[in-house]
């Protein structure tokens, strides 16, 4: 179990949490969250938003049972964590995009923490698509060199895919998907990364529920992504 | 680990009666990676058919008040996939390597069983709940007549220990456990998922493609426990019971039911190491009881 150091809403129905947990958590990576015994059955896989080697935070969206609890955690509390699980964006340089839509926008704050800290000489460009207020825009601002935000629009409408060296996204299908052909239009999809959600039953390839379909075949959300080619899911 | 846990089914032993069920713990390298599996007694595999499925659209699992009901639709390799990646590393290990096989038509399943007459397994786990596409997709295991005629063909053409894994979807499942019995089956396990249906309220539609999926998990466990009893009184091969165990106590009432192995399925999402926690309380259990052996207690009630 993990002791809770702060669990506090960001906006409507939004809320960040951040508890002690030794990690190596990479960005785009996720944990299983369980703040209950056996009901609800299934853990709640959340994407890591921020680690610093002793501590874990997760943006999380409250949509049902298992993220209303969590909304409930003070701190002082304690949580399970299991992970981290899934791969990471590639570790890539240069001039990046990273386009996230609502709860997609969580795996970007670690994401440009950790390509600009591996990198200097990386450029990292935040789209933010919220379809309410906007939230923690000033976080991501220091983390990124530039962040763009867009409520309640089409945030793939602000991004010239030609302007960059790679394209991470994560987000609602419909908004990947709408990048996905923008950037295959500019003969730009190669450059596409995209972090895939599916309804998870056990987080480590066990159990074939989330299943995703790519070019090569169903391939396992969880263990083989979530982080998959834009090509390989889109194309 | 002491003796006590050790159990004898259909001539084949298990050192304790645990194993993980088919479609929750694919061909074990995962769990794998989390605790040494080999701890446990049994490993059923991701359920085979003949030719690789890429499986179901849509939406494949959906929460409920104390279970899940899934639609992955066997999802699987195929059985020549699972004999050329699979097979050699699940014979490695020290457990009970249980092959779970199903079909959507007789030949199928003959064929499936054929290809898996050629190499060595320690039981053949017949799934008969799927729908038999040559039959308007009724499920193989609702009546008895159909089950009996599947479990008769297999076994005349199966080499291996064949155990019939009964849907509780049957509809007799006493006449059901008897009929596989009759025919020949070394065992049965019971039971599999139960026929259940979500709807989305927003979309005003079925949350699942197929409308119907199959419902798992603690929920179902006083059901399955009661169509356990009902099945080990009623044949005298041996059972495995299986149903929304989570903890070793749901466990003990399985064997007290009469099984003498436990299936552990949902269990494993609730939590990874719910089989070993399963293994270590059955056994503490057994020491604080002083009972030598748990085939002692099987079937006391």
């Amino acid at each position: 179990m993990s002791k809770i150091l702060s669990n506090r809403r960001v906006s409507k129905d939004f809320y960040l949490m951040r508890a002690e947990h030794a990690n190596g958590a990479r960005m785009g990576q996720f944990y299983l969250l369980r703040a209950w015994k056996h009901y609800p059955v299934l853990s709640r896989p959340v994407s890591v938003f921020d680690a610093d080697g002793a501590t874990l935070s997760f943006l999380y969206k409250v949509v049902g049972r298992g993220t209303e609890i969590f909304s409930g955690l003070e701190a002082g509390g304690e949580i399970e964590l299991r992970g981290p699980l899934g791969n990471p964006f590639p570790d890539v340089t240069g001039k990046v995009a990273m386009v996230g839509g609502g709860a997609g926008v969580a795996p970007f704050y670690l994401a440009a923490k950790q390509l600009k800290a591996g990198h200097p000489q990386c450029r990292v460009d935040a789209y933010l698509g919220f379809s309410d207020d906007a939230f923690l825009v000033d976080d991501y601002r220091q983390v990124a060199d530039r962040v763009l935000v867009n409520v309640k629009g089409f945030v793939t409408d602000e991004i010239e895919p030609a302007g960059y060296d790679h394209i991470l996204t994560c987000g609602p299908e419909a908004m990947m998907r709408a990048l996905y052909e923008k950037c295959e239009r500019a003969g730009l999809a190669e450059k596409l990364y995209v972090s895939m959600e599916k309804r998870m039953a056990c987080g480590v390839g066990a159990c074939f529920v989330c299943s995703c379909k790519t070019r090569d075949g169903n391939k396992k959300t969880c263990k083989d992504g979530p982080v998959f080619k834009g090509t390989a899911v889109f194309g | 680990m002491g003796d006590g846990l050790r159990t004898e089914f259909a001539g084949i032993a298990f050192k304790n009666p645990v194993v993980l069920a088919s479609g929750t713990c694919g061909f074990g390298r995962e769990y794998n990676e989390i605790f040494d599996i080999q701890r446990l007694g049994g490993l059923s595999s991701k359920g085979l058919t003949l030719h690789a499925r890429a499986g179901n659209e849509g939406i494949r699992v959906w929460e409920t008040a104390s279970g899940i009901m899934n639609s992955v639709g066997l999802e699987n390799p195929g059985v020549r996939g699972f004999i050329d990646d699979e097979l050699e590393w699940l014979n490695g290990l020290d457990l009970v390597n249980i092959v779970n096989l199903g079909g959507h038509s007789i030949d199928d399943y003959l064929e499936g069983v054929e290809l898996l007459n050629g190499v060595d397994l320690d039981i053949l786990e017949l799934n008969i709940s799927c729908p038999n596409v040559k039959e308007g997709g009724m499920n193989f295991g609702v009546k008895t007549q159909v089950a009996r005629d599947v479990v008769r063909k297999i076994r005349a053409a199966c080499r291996h220990k064949l155990v019939v894994k009964l849907s509780p979807n049957a509809e007799d499942i006493v006449s059901l456990a008897r009929a596989c019995e009759e025919e020949g089956a070394d065992g049965i396990s019971l039971v599999n998922t139960f026929l259940a249906m979500a709807v989305d309220v927003q979309k005003q539609k079925p949350v699942f493609e197929n409308v119907y999926a199959g419902l798992s998990g603690p929920a179902i466990k006083p059901i399955a426990l009661r169509m356990a009893h009902q099945a080990a009184k009623a044949v005298h091969i041996p059972v495995m019971g299986a149903g929304g165990i989570a903890t070793w106590q749901d466990a003990v009432e399985f064997v007290m039911a009469g099984a003498s192995i436990v299936q552990i399925g949902t269990g494993s999402f609730i939590d990874p190491f719910t089989a070993l926690n399963v293994v270590d309380g059955m056994e503490a259990y057994l020491n604080s009881r002083g009972i030598g052996n748990i085939s002692e207690i099987r079937g006391v009630v």
